[in-house]
């Protein structure tokens, strides 16, 4: 493949969030506002980045055996490096986002990527390839937030939509989350099946 | 007393780990198809988060806060769930092989798990001595147990409902969430 097709994979055709089902936990849980959305997104895009790359440097001299723990300690050193940086330049998205700041060393999509590609693939292709899947979760969770903060917010990045009295509430509360992201995956389905049938 | 019963109704139902902080989707959604495996999910959780919740209690107030380094927690806690969990599941193999092979396959997949990582940063940051850390890991694993074992009841039933083909799976299963959250909304009036 080439790295123009590394990097476009992760945005579509291998969506972490809506076609390989990764990341689901901060996908729900901070998409209330779009800018929730875009500071965790612009999180996991640097950590992914940092991650793919040191470790696809080092995948030779990683033995097979531990690679699993050295690969949690990579990530969990950046993650902590973001932790900090967040918490000195930008404090009020720092207490939004909360506890799923730490919480992106768990996220599944950073262990899944260095484990599936990084340890597999060169330097620069595992970057074009923390990219693509970066940017693929971060449109992922502005499409879910979009939603959410225009539906139960009547506001999109902060600035009001829609008239008083018409937001639901219940879309910024934890159900709103399990419905977008149910509706949005049923919906990106249906799409999908038509689109196939187009080309059969 | 009442404090710790405040934790544990808070824990358990008002802000449930699954449907209401959205902690530990992945194997909510993963491995809630059998009833059989969701207790055993459960089960492994419950023993991991508990014992993970205890020793990170015991390395943040006697290791990281007096030697000053509290930024190192993520790197410490995630070190100890990651290692717990291969002691666990080595001791298990060798002290109690039935229940290792009850809870053999969902072990692995513990340590990714981020309720357990969750509980721990909670346990920290709501300043909690050891005996209520102890009370809050307790009262979250049996909220993910009993969110796990609904949702597996529901779905075992989903199975012969008759779902739009591009609603099958995942999203429905995320729809059925959706309104067990609300339900679960319900209990928020308790506290």
């Amino acid at each position: 493949m080439s790295l123009k097709d590394e990097f476009t994979k992760g945005i579509i055709k291998e969506n972490p969030l809506f076609r390989m089902l990764l990341g689901t936990c901060p996908s729900l849980a901070i998409t209330t506002s779009v800018d929730n959305a875009l500071g965790m997104g612009a999180a996991c895009i640097a950590v992914l980045l940092a991650s793919n790359t040191v470790i696809s440097a080092m995948r030779s001299i990683i033995p097979n055996s531990i690679r699993i723990p050295v690969y949690i300690v990579i990530i969990a050193s950046f993650v902590t490096m973001i932790d900090q940086l967040m918490h000195a330049f930008t404090p009020a998205l720092y207490t939004s986002l909360g506890i799923f700041i730490p919480l992106i060393v768990v996220n599944c999509i950073i262990l899944g990527r260095a484990e599936a590609f990084a340890s597999r693939n060169g330097v620069l292709a595992s970057i074009m390839d923390a990219l693509g899947m970066g940017i693929g979760f971060t449109l992922a969770l502005v499409l879910v937030s979009s939603f959410r903060e225009v539906l139960g917010a009547g506001t999109f990045l902060g600035m009001p939509i829609l008239p008083e009295g018409i937001p639901a509430i219940l879309m910024i509360l934890p159900p709103g989350g399990f419905i977008t992201l149910g509706c949005l995956m049923a919906g990106l389905n249906k799409l999908q099946e038509k689109f196939t049938q187009q080309e059969a | 007393m009442q404090s710790y019963f405040m934790i544990i109704i808070s824990a358990v139902l008002v802000n449930n780990i699954v449907l209401s902080q959205f902690l530990g989707i992945c194997p909510f959604l993963g491995v809630s198809k059998k009833l059989s495996s969701s207790l055993g999910m459960g089960g492994a959780v419950s023993f991991v988060l508990v014992l993970s919740g205890a020793i990170t209690w015991l390395l943040q107030t006697y290791l990281l806060l007096p030697l000053n380094i509290g930024y190192l927690q993520t790197i410490a806690f995630i070190l100890v769930i990651a290692s717990l969990v291969q002691l666990v599941e080595m001791a298990l193999k060798k002290i109690a092989p039935p229940l290792y092979k009850a809870l053999g396959i969902y072990l692995p997949l513990i340590t990714t798990n981020c309720a357990v990582l969750g509980v721990a940063i909670i346990n920290i940051k709501k300043d909690f001595s050891f005996a209520e850390a102890m009370t809050n890991s307790l009262s979250h694993s049996i909220g993910f147990t009993m969110a796990l074992v609904l949702m597996s009841g529901i779905r075992e039933r989903l199975e012969e409902a008759d779902v739009p083909k591009s609603m099958q799976g995942t999203p429905i299963a995320l729809v059925v969430a959706a309104l067990m959250s609300i339900a679960f909304l319900g209990f928020s009036g308790l506290i």
